[in-house]
């Protein structure tokens, strides 16, 4: 039965639901039992399925990495969170040069089913280290995933996907969308965990986005539309790999693409996109991929994060900019 | 000024770090030696007088061959038969002819680098032989000796050296995990597959292999954080080689580095690595521990690196003769020949036997790296994931295009 739920919640019954059906599956990371997550995403899961099984470990995030490795060479399957996304650089080289190699050095024989849960990105007033959005470094990598929900539906199938799935997965989940709430359909059949979606039609421009820049674009849409622009909405969902054939579909329909992401514009995920897509469409785009995003700045405080983060008026002025053309 | 601080400061450190009289003499004698500005002599000094006067070093077999007795760790070793002790034997002499092997190869170009095991046998095989079929290994890049006990075809050790590939063998065939060259990782892979272990309710155990270098990093202090606090069944078997390229021991710790243990609740033991026996009856002994529930234990096995890091590396700068010809004293092969000698355990026959069987294992070895293919070129997309990636597909096509453009016109 469908239930609408806010997207943290989601990721719990996610969780719940997979732990329940294998017995291999385990949550570890800082303060994930007791307290049930700084955001109460693992809220519960100690309780009902015992410290074995939801395990708090010692703060030490490549330590908790890479024990994860270790177990998942033993045959389980650990989900753990990173507290929060600048918390994630400790254990970069564990994530880097150990996690996405192993499959490839060990010439297929092992496997390293390990997600990489990772609140990110801004918007909810926190200190330093607390608000960043590094997907673009673990793109890069090879043998990772990446993805970021949107909403709480993409939140709760994707979670079990990535479970699911033999390699790596980092799951970025957009911290200020952890209160919004979704329908929630768990007897759904759920779209592929790497294909992009339409989340709005439109014929005069295409946004395409993931994680916390999908509502934005969603708005940018509602308000092009008053000003009688229609514009499509792409719901990218996963970073990498990346769908570009729904972007290029999109792009050949319409004919403009802006791409939205809270990371820093240079050398970002957006950057990839505008080269890919300009390679794939070249003789129908009507003007330059633009982009959306952060400076090329360190994440700033609290009270200037809304100078920094993309806005409603910073995408439509890229709308307007790419229709000038 | 560095060197003169650093220097100032020897006599201190090395009062603080020893216990008794030869304590301090040397650190009187590091003292004066410093004020004269020669730092490797120094050095020299101090290491070569540190591994003769440590008192919590266990030895079974003293350099000259000699059984010692030892109430505590004899009982691990009580069982040993004759044909045990010529075994350990024959472990020693292949494992140090297939390095001697690998490292002319790479001299003839055949190997791109080697990480030699030179005077690390014993550690290597005492420890090796102490673990069970179930147990699982963690190394680092030259536990070449492990390898071997596990039943590793030697061989696959080079696919790596040579550049035909990343690893190359299966870890779960053997129980030997892939070689691991950033320093220090595979401690916390270790730590994490032992938690399984013990999830599992399994009485296997688990050895992490890592050098006094890596004691530095803090993958290694993590793991020891989380082996103590899940109680894992893991020992850590630190192989102080007194040397991580350049630096000494001396700039990793400025304590024995199995007292670390102390400060996370489990204990740690200094064998000497020189003596195959006592390597294998501590191994044997920390392995149990695992089995039995009691957690990790850390193993410092005090060796010598007699020669070079890798074939890349050139220790003339570093360090000075005196103290490899103090450590070739102790050479491990030469102390349990003199100990098999002296009590009857093995004749001329059997060394003579074992010298043919190393050669025609280095002339194997020798074959194997040579007829080893290249990777074909679709290699590279190979194994990249699991599962799968889109890009990978979309590039893995594009280079077959590319390829197939040099075909149609009939060269390369």
């Amino acid at each position: 039965m469908a239930e609408k739920m806010a997207m943290a919640k989601a990721i719990n019954e996610s969780l719940r639901r997979a732990l329940d059906a294998d017995p291999k599956v385990l949550v570890m990371g800082e303060d994930v039992g007791k307290l049930g997550g700084v955001f109460r995403v693992t809220d519960g899961l100690q309780k009902d399925f015992g410290e074995s099984r939801v395990i708090d470990t010692p703060l030490a995030e490549s330590g908790i990495v890479g024990t994860a490795i270790g177990l998942a060479l033993r045959g389980y399957r650990p989900v753990v969170e990173i507290q929060f996304d600048g918390f994630v650089f400790p254990a970069y080289d564990q994530i880097v040069t150990q996690l996405a190699k192993m499959h490839a050095r060990s010439l297929g024989k092992v496997k390293l089913p390990v997600v990489v849960r990772i609140p990110y990105g801004g918007g909810i007033g926190a200190v330093e280290h607390h608000s960043e959005s590094p997907e673009a470094l673990f793109a890069h990598v090879a043998g990772l995933k990446v993805v970021s929900p949107s909403n709480s539906s993409d939140a709760y199938w994707m979670m079990q996907q990535a479970i699911q799935s033999d390699d790596p997965v980092i799951y970025f989940e957009p911290k200020r969308r952890y209160w919004d709430k979704a329908e929630v359909d768990p007897e759904a059949i759920p779209a592929p965990l790497h294909k992009a979606r339409v989340v709005r039609e439109g014929t005069d421009l295409t946004l395409a986005a993931y994680g916390p820049m999908v509502k934005l674009c969603q708005e940018a849409a509602d308000a092009a539309a008053e000003e009688g622009k229609s514009l499509e909405v792409l719901d990218l969902r996963s970073v990498s790999p990346l769908d570009f054939d729904s972007v290029q579909a999109s792009v050949e329909k319409t004919r403009r693409l802006v791409v939205v992401h809270e990371a820093p514009v240079f050398f970002g995920s957006g950057a990839e996109i505008a080269a890919r897509i300009t390679e794939r469409c070249f003789y129908h785009l009507e003007a330059p991929v633009l982009r959306v995003g952060g400076y090329h700045a360190p994440y700033p405080p609290a009270r200037l994060e809304e100078t920094y983060l993309p806005d409603l008026d910073r995408v439509l002025d890229a709308v307007d900019r790419s229709l000038a053309y | 000024m560095t060197v003169e601080s650093s220097a100032a400061r020897k006599p201190r450190r090395s009062a603080a770090g020893k216990a008794g009289t030869t304590g301090s003499k040397t650190g009187t004698t590091a003292g004066t030696t410093g004020a004269t500005g020669t730092e490797r002599t120094t050095r020299t000094t101090r290491s070569t007088a540190k591994k003769s006067t440590d008192p919590e070093l266990v030895q079974l077999l003293t350099p000259e061959g000699k059984r010692v007795k030892n109430a505590e760790y004899d009982p691990f070793v009580a069982g040993i038969t004759p044909e045990d002790l010529r075994g350990l034997y024959r472990d020693m002499v292949l494992t140090r002819r297939f390095d001697a092997e690998a490292t002319a190869l790479q001299r003839q170009g055949e190997l791109g680098l080697w990480a030699s095991l030179l005077g690390q046998e014993a550690a290597q095989i005492g420890s090796g032989r102490a673990t069970r079929e179930d147990d699982y290994v963690f190394p680092t890049y030259r536990e070449h000796g492990v390898a071997w006990c596990r039943g590793v075809d030697p061989a696959n050790l080079l696919g790596m050296f040579r550049g035909v590939n990343n690893g190359g063998w299966d870890p779960n065939s053997n129980n030997f995990h892939l070689y691991t060259i950033v320093i220090g990782s595979q401690t916390l892979h270790a730590t994490g597959y032992a938690m399984g272990v013990a999830k599992d309710g399994a009485d296997s155990a688990v050895i992490a292999y890592f050098g006094d270098g890596a004691s530095s990093q803090g993958d290694v202090a993590e793991s020891f954080t989380f082996a103590a606090v899940y109680n894992a069944p893991v020992v850590f078997f630190c192989q102080n080689n007194q040397w991580a390229i350049s630096e000494p021991t001396e700039r990793q710790t400025r304590v024995p580095l199995y007292q670390r243990a102390q400060g996370y609740g489990f204990p740690g033991v200094r064998v000497d690595g020189n003596d195959v026996l006592a390597c294998l009856a501590v191994t044997k002994w920390a392995l149990e521990r695992a089995r039995n529930g009691e957690g990790p234990t850390l193993v410092e096995a005090f060796t010598y690196r007699m020669g070079a890091h890798t074939t890349s590396d050139d220790p003339t700068r570093y360090r000075g003769d005196e103290e490899r010809l103090a450590w070739e004293a102790k050479d491990p092969i030469l102390r349990l020949r003199r100990y098999l000698e002296a009590s009857n355990h093995a004749d001329e026959g059997f060394f003579a036997e074992l010298e043919s069987e190393s050669e025609a294992l280095g002339r194997r070895v020798r074959e194997a790296v040579r007829a080893m293919p290249d990777p074909d070129h679709f290699a590279i997309f190979e194994n990249a994931y699991a599962d799968g990636h889109a890009l990978v597909d979309e590039e893995r096509a594009q280079f077959a295009a590319y390829q197939a453009s040099f075909a149609d016109e009939g060269g390369h």
